[in-house]
């Protein structure tokens, strides 16, 4: 068994007086596709935010591709920029094209050549098939274009890990489609991808691992097809037969 | 109101209604017009105050007639959304519009008419209008203050100069438009500075030096303002992005530094800069009066600016950053290329309230001896020979001022136009 690329050990994070991560422990390897589940509040949000460090924990050890997470991660920049993350709101910077949205980080992170970075945020445009849309802005474009350019932006920075926070919750039903065909290309093409997401389909379709989760805990961790066949817990039995 | 319901238009007599109703407030129009104008009163046969009434209330009336919710008439329609809505704001409206008229012949036989600009002296202003021979005699002094007639010139250049450098920004090529910012807020301040210093001031380059004291008129509105609105904007960032530090140092550094500045009085602050500040400096440091006003006033418009563009930074929605953090970027580049392009463009409202706000505050450096336009009106109007025409003066600044801040207005609506982004 190679080394997991990410590893979450006793972790507990509160806000305030409020613990919103229970004892989490969580292993993962490159090139695995995790999907967490459960209902609002759970903390599944909470915690993939934790694993860039958008929030901070207080307890335990997070190692990200070798590198603990703590307030002394003096490059948490370089960490971050290994691990892609797409958001629910989209989050594209309005001000700026679809196409400099794509190469911003590129160019001025990883301080690659301006034609280089064009090159390749048209690529990966490309993949998502919004290359045509790239001189626009973001606000002319639908919610599900806007969300492939939000995953074309991220994979501009060729992360090693990509993590998705439900990202076609905020979608019509409509343009789910082409955001998880984008993200079963991805997932095709061996990224290591942690998804939030209530898509039971996409789980099915390409996760190794589900987890389930439920006021702050892990409530059961288990392989997609052993997850969906038969769920240990009452409380994932409950969340499944509500859902599916 | 109901003995008056036979006044009351409906679908189908609008059309007669509109017209009956628009020959009575023309008929209130020309009766006032008449009335202030021609002073004929065409309504003497009535009783007296009825006399002062009648055109009010047959205008009501003419305007009850026409009043209907919706006509179809576009015209009509738009004068009883606007104007037109119930008896009272049609009574507004007549008011409003008959003090006008009442209003305009006397000002206008003042300001035009009855108005004097020939002559160079103040035996030239007989008539019972406005004298506008005060305003040319002292023009030069309104535009250059105590500045030598023959050196002119020298300020003229100045600021042909100074604009000209402030138009690099739009030739220049597209390599080094990157540089652009750091071009207006650091480079162009201190060459406009130059400028000012070695053409205004003089004292080489075989120029005759003019001390500050010296320089006033609408040319020192313009230098105090223009370097105060350069300096206090960045500044101002500075503070706005400190006081949303998480450093708690920062922070309170900055929440201090703007809640004193916002907390005096602009004028206690300029004395201070004149009478108290040389006190603390060593005896062999010598700033200028005109440099430590400008800090003075830079100092203090920028906690309004900080607090101004802390509320763009505060609009933002927390996914910028957090799309901007995740993307790998540190503070200074989520901020410069993510955070304020974009609360900048937000806050140009806001800004250029500031900036009016800044210019029209520039007069308040007469406490300290120093006579721009507002000022050197101050002084004329007490020069034993022109005594009288402070009301000229003052119109004729208020109209200078107001075309500056108008024309600074519409250039921020303009600016607003132009990086308008859809969300």
């Amino acid at each position: 068994m190679s080394d997991p690329i990410i590893k979450i050990q006793n972790m507990n994070k509160w806000f305030g007086d409020f613990q919103v991560l229970k004892n989490i422990n969580l292993e993962v390897e490159a090139n695995k596709k995790i999907v967490v589940c459960g209902p609002s509040g759970s903390g599944k949000s909470t915690l993939i935010r934790c694993i860039n460090r958008l929030e901070e924990h207080q307890e335990g050890d997070i190692i990200v591709d070798g590198n603990e997470l703590s307030e002394k991660t003096k490059d948490i920049e370089k960490i971050r920029a290994e691990v892609g993350m797409v958001f629910q709101q989209f989050n594209l910077f309005p001000h700026l094209s679809i196409l400099d949205n794509c190469t911003l980080a590129p160019i001025w992170v990883k301080k690659m050549p301006k034609k280089e970075a064009q090159e390749l945020a048209l690529d990966q445009l490309k993949k998502v098939q919004i290359d045509d849309q790239a001189n626009k802005f973001p606000g002319q474009l639908s919610g599900g274009q806007q969300q492939r350019c939000a995953i074309a932006r991220a994979l501009c920075m060729q992360p090693k890990i990509m993590l998705f926070d439900e990202p076609t919750s905020a979608l019509d039903p409509e343009m789910i489609k082409e955001v998880l065909d984008a993200m079963v290309n991805l997932a095709k093409g061996g990224m290591t991808m942690i998804v939030v997401t209530h898509e039971m389909g996409f789980a099915k379709e390409v996760a190794d691992e589900v987890i389930f989760m439920d006021e702050g805990m892990i409530i059961e961790k288990a392989d997609t097809k052993e997850f969906f066949a038969n769920p240990k817990s009452d409380r994932t039995k409950l969340f499944l037969s509500q859902i599916l | 109101m109901q003995t008056l319901n036979f006044l009351k238009p409906n679908r189908d007599n609008i059309k007669n209604y509109s017209i009956i109703g628009s020959f009575l407030v023309l008929v209130s129009l020309i009766d006032v017009i008449s009335n202030a104008f021609l002073k004929i009163n065409l309504t003497s046969f009535l009783p007296g105050s009825l006399t002062t009434l009648f055109p009010l209330i047959i205008g009501l009336i003419g305007l009850n007639m026409m009043r209907i919710d919706y006509s179809g008439n576009k015209k009509l329609d738009l004068l009883n959304k606007n104007i037109n809505t119930n008896n009272f704001n049609a009574l507004l409206t007549l008011v409003i519009l008959f003090s006008i008229i009442k209003a305009l012949p006397q000002s206008l036989s003042w300001m035009i008419f009855d108005a004097t600009i020939s002559g160079d002296s103040k035996d030239a202003c007989t008539g019972t209008g406005a004298c506008w021979t005060y305003i040319k005699v002292w023009f030069r002094r309104f535009m250059y203050g105590m500045y030598p007639n023959e050196f002119h010139w020298r300020i003229n250049t100045a600021f042909i100069l100074v604009i000209a450098l402030g138009f690099v920004g739009y030739f220049m090529k597209e390599n080094l438009k990157k540089y652009l910012a750091l071009y207006y807020v650091i480079i162009y301040p201190v060459i406009a500075y130059l400028v000012i210093y070695y053409l205004i001031s003089g004292g080489s380059f075989g120029l005759q030096w003019v001390e500050t004291g010296a320089w006033g008129g609408l040319s020192l509105t313009f230098i105090v303002s223009f370097f105060c609105l350069i300096f206090c904007f960045p500044l101002g960032m500075i503070f706005a992005l400190g006081r949303r530090s998480n450093l708690p140092a920062i922070k309170y550094i900055s929440i201090c530094y703007i809640e004193f500045w916002r907390g005096v009085p602009l004028i206690t602050v300029l004395f201070m800069s004149s009478v108290m500040f040389p006190m603390f400096l060593p005896e062999d440091f010598f700033m200028d009066k005109l440099v430590r006003v400008i800090i003075a006033i830079t100092l203090f418009e920028a906690a309004y600016c900080a607090e101004v563009i802390r509320g763009g930074l505060q609009s933002l929605p927390r996914g910028q950053y957090d799309a901007a953090k995740s993307l790998g970027m540190g503070y200074w580049k989520m901020h410069i290329f993510v955070i304020l392009p974009q609360a900048l463009k937000l806050v140009i409202p806001g800004i250029a309230n500031t900036f009016l706000a800044l210019v029209k505050d520039t007069p308040l450096i007469f406490v300290v001896g120093l006579a721009e336009l507002a000022g050197m009106l101050a002084l004329a109007k007490t020069n034993p020979k022109w005594l009288g025409f402070a009301m000229e003066g003052y119109i004729f600044a208020s109209i200078v001022f107001w075309i500056i801040c108008y024309a600074m207005s519409k250039y921020s609506y303009n600016l607003e136009a132009k990086y308008k982004t859809e969300r």
